[in-house]
């Protein structure tokens, strides 16, 4: 009944060793079938295996691995929705499910809706009929803490952005069909050159927020780890104990590090982008106050903190500032220069701030493969999270990115080819419903309105 | 005292273009069907432009002629002038446009509707809808007169309660001064059906002695012309055209409708109704768009008979004496005399949200109504409404399901969604910005859409559907055999490639892949395509087109199949809305208001989300399967 493929994943975005990633519909096999190989690279042929079985073998997004995995095949109608259905199994870390499901999308099946899965159920006949309440109160419960995160999500600047480049689109859109419309009053001799000129640019930009959305970056770009601690506490020390070489400046001048210096490290398999900051502390240089500044945005740019502290100074209160700046975030405490006549212990800070905590030595290098361990750790079992519906909202706004993106590459391709006019505006409109959806706007009488507001129509 | 009492089939209010399909569908059907007209004069009169088609209103023209209307057939006969515009755009946006002579367009419809079995014409004012239990029985007229029939159709035009309005001047008439109908609109308030007041407007007619066209820009029709009708024999269209003359107005033109604003009753308040934007005033041209020097004036024949020139694109409400101004400002027409001033005018219309899909009332049975009766505007959208609304109400007497065109069918189907499911603030006028899948909704494929659907009807004949069929074989055919037939990289090939500035080949190719590069075509292919086999153009036409844009027709297929999915899922029309608790107020309002009958209509209302749909796939699944266990039971 249902044409699409649906994917979600099925088990909590909070941390747990092991997640779900579940797929309903027509291609659930075909798809699968694209994207898990067993250990020799052979793509799993899933067709021909017996319904209700589980396999092991490994999630392939092009050439790169995910995730080892075991992934359930179940043949209609004995499923939960009543269409085939494949279930993969995978580790717990939201980086990996998400990567999972962003792979699964690739290859054809589209998110789904809330409550979607449930709501097939019924229609498909696999849920009594007393069952309606309960799928409908899902759908809605679902469907207005997606709709309350994606509006929570979307002020402000991307929504602005978004905006933007509905309006121009509609715009170019309207400039068409107008000239369609009312031929004999605009002309559209010479319009291909100076729409592909605007679209290239409005296409650059939708790029480049599908490159920064968060989903995927992880893996690709690596986890954004920011340290912070106060002047001297050896920060810049660690950035080079951990990418081998003198990043930073080091000096035993307080308020060294000025700027922002990000290092990409690959720690063990997980790749880092590690940010070294100016240390926190009040002052009055109108340069290092800059660096503090900038500090702040790394903060806010981080997936994980890395607070360090001094072990040869008492606990301050400037600790607590930072600790403040930083408490929203993901965070493992350094305590550092353990290699000296120490003053405080991890455990005095736990009591404080309630963090994990390494003790290091950044100068000597010790203690800096347990912090691997920990990172690792933490990736893989996701602890480095983000809120669930914020998360999968993400995931439908790159959708919706993507498909504007993809709508404005046809039209460019028509103009390549030298397809006339009309056939532009059907691609255009495309890529605007694609934005409007992203940030909940309809369609509607948008195009009509634009009409005839902008351009003197009619004899 | 004694009166007429009578009994018909179908009774058809109002010989407009609407009213004119109607009562031809239901004549043609076998139902005794009686026409009412104030003026018989007025047969489908055309009170403003002359001229038939245009974007995507040609489109409706050829939808009207396949499904076996009158409204193509009699423009190809009273035509004086064709063009297709849009020529150079993709095939989805040609359209044609034909200027008539509009007495002899309208003495030919008449002609017809006088000489059609089952058909009445008949002078009179209807003035009551009888109407008991909520059905309609008949009508009332002036004269005291009551006719009986199983169905009305209502076509009342811009007659209702009708005022034309210049300056400070109200004449309570319809268009041309012709009588208005005053009484009907009570009697439609007195059933429960809400009014609307919507205005639109005319420009002057100038005495064509009186216009200097020497300083105009003469515009000819094609040289080739294409018919409206698929029955038309081309032969027929080799007539002298008549050519239209372009103009401008001027900062001068405008100073002068911007010193005289207040003089206007639509900005002095006088005017209540909802004006088109897509047709404005010119004084809302100058208001609006201040920032252009300039507005085209296209200077148009109304026919072969009269001396009588339609000053296109000036329509306007001033004052008599500002018009002469504004007129006499045009280059051209400096000495311009006036034979009809402009004016707008207002009338009663309902809202078709009223209605179902097939035309009828939702709450009164057997009543119909198609035209600017139901909020549209234009001459072709009221006669696609009308044949429509004449083909349903025949169907509703014979017991026979609806005619409902959806949206990848036909624009007819998207105009009759549009008015029915939107709400719509101004009058309707078609656009092909409005068919989503336009590139599937060709004026050039309209008979392979939708013949099959008129003959099944029954207003095609055998012999028409027959020939369909053979031109949709040789299509097939043709496709094929071009997919199939490979050119090799040779001398002669790459020489002919050379000479039409193509790519020469690498390898061998087929006619198809030539045909889909934009600097060739199915014709100029010819030479090296040597066997091919001798086609008429209407086939071949086609066979360029769909291997051309076979790529972008797909797409739209697909979506088609997409929509056609949820088109499919039917919702109970009696479902109370507010008792699905799981749909937002708004939702559970709109839904109630409108009574969509299908999933897809509903998920058209503006404040419904994809959510509200969701919620309401279960919540109708729910129904039809308590329904079905209830009838089990029993």
């Amino acid at each position: 009944m249902f044409d699409t493929t649906i994917a979600a994943i099925a088990t909590s975005l909070g941390p747990s060793g092991v997640g779900k990633v579940r797929i309903s519909g027509a291609d659930s096999f075909s798809i699968i079938s694209k994207i898990a190989f067993n250990n020799k690279r052979e793509a799993l042929f899933v067709k021909e295996m017996e319904s209700h079985t589980i396999h092991h073998g490994y999630i392939y997004d092009d050439d790169v691995v995910i995730d080892e995995v075991l992934i359930l095949l179940m043949k209609a109608p004995r499923t939960f929705t009543g269409e085939d259905t494949v279930e993969i199994d995978c580790h717990g870390g939201v980086m990996v499910m998400q990567k999972i499901l962003e792979t699964v999308i690739k290859n054809g099946a589209t998110l789904a809706e809330p409550g979607e899965f449930s709501k097939r159920a019924f229609l498909n006949g696999k849920m009594d009929l007393t069952k309606a309440e309960s799928v409908i109160d899902l759908i809605n419960s679902s469907n207005k803490f997606a709709m309350d995160n994606s509006i929570k999500h979307l002020t402000g600047k991307l929504f602005d952005k978004i905006t933007i480049l509905r309006k121009a689109l509609l715009h170019e859109i309207a400039y068409i069909e107008a000239a369609l419309d009312d031929p004999e009053h605009y002309d559209l001799t010479g319009y291909e050159g100076e729409l592909r000129d605007k679209l290239l640019k409005i296409k650059e930009d939708i790029d480049v927020l599908i490159n920064t959305s968060d989903n995927g970056r992880i893996l690709k770009e690596g986890i954004n780890v920011a340290i912070v601690g106060e002047p001297n506490v050896g920060k810049s020390t660690l950035l080079n104990a951990i990418s081998g070489y003198d990043a930073a400046i080091v000096t035993d001048i307080a308020g060294t590090t000025r700027d922002v210096i990000t290092e990409h490290v690959m720690f063990g398999n997980i790749s880092l982008n590690i940010m070294d900051t100016a240390g926190i502390r009040e002052t009055t240089d109108p340069i290092e106050l800059i660096g503090v500044n900038r500090t702040l945005k790394a903060v806010k740019d981080a997936d994980l903190v890395l607070f360090m502290v001094d072990s040869t100074t008492p606990i301050n209160d400037y600790e607590d500032e930072i600790y403040d700046l930083v408490k929203e975030k993901q965070v493992i405490m350094l305590l550092n220069k353990v290699d000296r006549s120490t003053v405080v212990t991890e455990d005095e800070y736990v009591e404080r701030y309630n963090l994990p905590i390494i003790s290091v030595s950044a100068k000597e290098g010790s203690g800096v493969e347990l912090l691997q361990q920990k990172i690792s750790d933490m990736f893989f079992n996701g602890e480095v999270t983000f809120n669930n519906e914020v998360y999968v909202t993400g995931v439908r706004q790159k959708q919706c990115l993507i498909e504007a993106s993809n709508s404005i590459a046809n039209v460019l391709h028509s103009i390549e080819n030298h397809m006339p006019e009309d056939f532009f505006s059907i691609d255009i409109m495309a890529a605007y419903a694609a934005l409007g959806r992203m940030i909940g706007e309809e369609v509607g009488d948008d195009l009509v309105n634009e009409i005839f507001s902008k351009f003197c129509m009619g004899k | 005292m004694p009166h007429i009492e009578e009994s018909y089939d179908v009774i058809v209010v109002g010989a407009g273009h609407a009213g004119c399909e109607a009562s031809l569908a239901t004549a043609r059907l076998g139902l005794k069907t009686i026409l009412f007209t104030i003026s018989i004069e007025s047969i489908a009169m055309m009170p403003c432009n002359p001229n038939i088609g245009g974007t995507s209103k040609g489109h409706l023209v050829r939808e009207i002629d396949a499904l076996g209307g009158q409204m193509g057939i009699n423009i190809d006969k009273t035509f004086i002038q064709s063009k297709m515009l849009n020529s150079s755009k993709g095939p989805a946006v040609h359209s044609l446009r034909a200027q008539a002579d509009k007495e002899a367009y309208s003495l030919s419809m008449r002609k017809t509707l006088e000489n059609t079995e089952n058909l009445t014409v008949r002078r009179g004012e209807v003035t009551e809808l009888l109407i008991e239990d909520g059905k309609v029985h008949g009508v009332k007229m002036y004269s005291g007169a009551v006719y009986y029939a199983k169905a009305v159709i209502l076509c009342t035009g811009t007659y209702l309660a009708s005022r034309c309005l210049y300056g400070d001047v109200i004449e309570h008439t319809g268009p041309n001064g012709l009588k208005s109908a005053n009484e009907l609109s009570d009697s439609l308030r007195n059933n429960g059906i809400n009014l609307n007041r919507f205005k639109t407007g005319t420009p002057a007619r100038i005495d064509k002695r009186s216009i200097d066209f020497s300083k105009m820009e003469e515009q000819l029709g094609d040289k080739e012309i294409t018919p409206f009708s698929f029955t038309t024999d081309r032969d027929s269209l080799n007539i002298d055209q008549v050519s239209c003359y372009l103009t401008y107005t001027n900062e001068k033109t405008h100073e002068i409708i911007r010193n005289n604003l207040d003089r206007s009753p639509l900005f002095s308040g006088t005017i209540e109704g909802t004006g088109p934007r897509y047709c404005p005033s010119i004084e809302d041209k100058v208001v609006k768009f201040a920032d252009k020097d300039r507005h085209q004036v296209f200077i148009e024949p109304e026919g072969l008979y009269t001396n009588e020139m339609y000053i296109g694109g000036m329509s306007s409400s001033l004052p008599e004496d500002v018009q002469y101004e504004m007129y006499r400002s045009v280059p051209g027409l400096e000495n311009a005399v006036i034979v009809r001033n402009a004016y707008a005018i207002e009338y009663d219309c309902i809202s078709a949200n009223d209605l179902k899909l097939s035309l009828e009332f939702k709450n009164i049975d057997g009543l119909f109504s198609a035209g600017q009766f139901n909020g549209s505007s234009g001459y072709e959208e009221a006669a696609a409404q009308g044949l429509i609304a004449g083909i349903n109400a025949a169907h509703k007497i014979l017991g026979k399901e609806p005619l409902i065109l959806d949206r990848s069918e036909a624009y007819i189907g998207v105009l009759i969604d549009d008015l029915v499911t939107k709400d719509n603030k101004e009058p309707y006028r078609m656009m092909t910005s409005r068919a989503e899948y336009r590139l599937l909704l060709r004026q050039d494929n309209a008979d392979l859409r939708l013949t099959e659907i008129g003959h099944k009807v029954g207003l095609i004949s055998d012999d028409r559907y027959e020939h369909l069929l053979e031109k949709k074989r040789m299509i097939e055919e043709e496709v094929k055999r071009v997919k199939e037939v490979y050119v090799g990289a040779g001398a002669f090939v790459s020489e002919f490639l050379t000479k039409h500035d193509s790519t020469p080949l690498k390898t061998a190719a087929s006619i198809a892949d030539l045909i889909r590069r934009p600097e060739l075509n199915y014709d100029v292919l010819a030479e090296i395509d040597v066997n091919r086999p001798i086609l008429p153009k209407e086939v071949t036409e086609q066979v360029e087109i769909f291997i051309k844009y076979e790529g972008y027709i797909e797409r739209q297929q697909k979506q088609v199949e997409d929509f056609k999915k949820i088109e499919k899922r039917i919702l109970p029309t009696d479902i109370d809305y507010t008792t699905i608790s799981g749909l937002r107020l708004e939702a559970q309002q709109k839904l109630n208001k409108y009574k969509p009958t299908s999933i897809g209509q509903a998920s058209r209302l503006s404040g419904v989300t994809p959510a509200d749909i969701s919620v309401l796939l279960v919540a109708s699944e729910q129904v039809y399967k308590m329904r079905k266990e209830k009838e089990n039971d029993l």
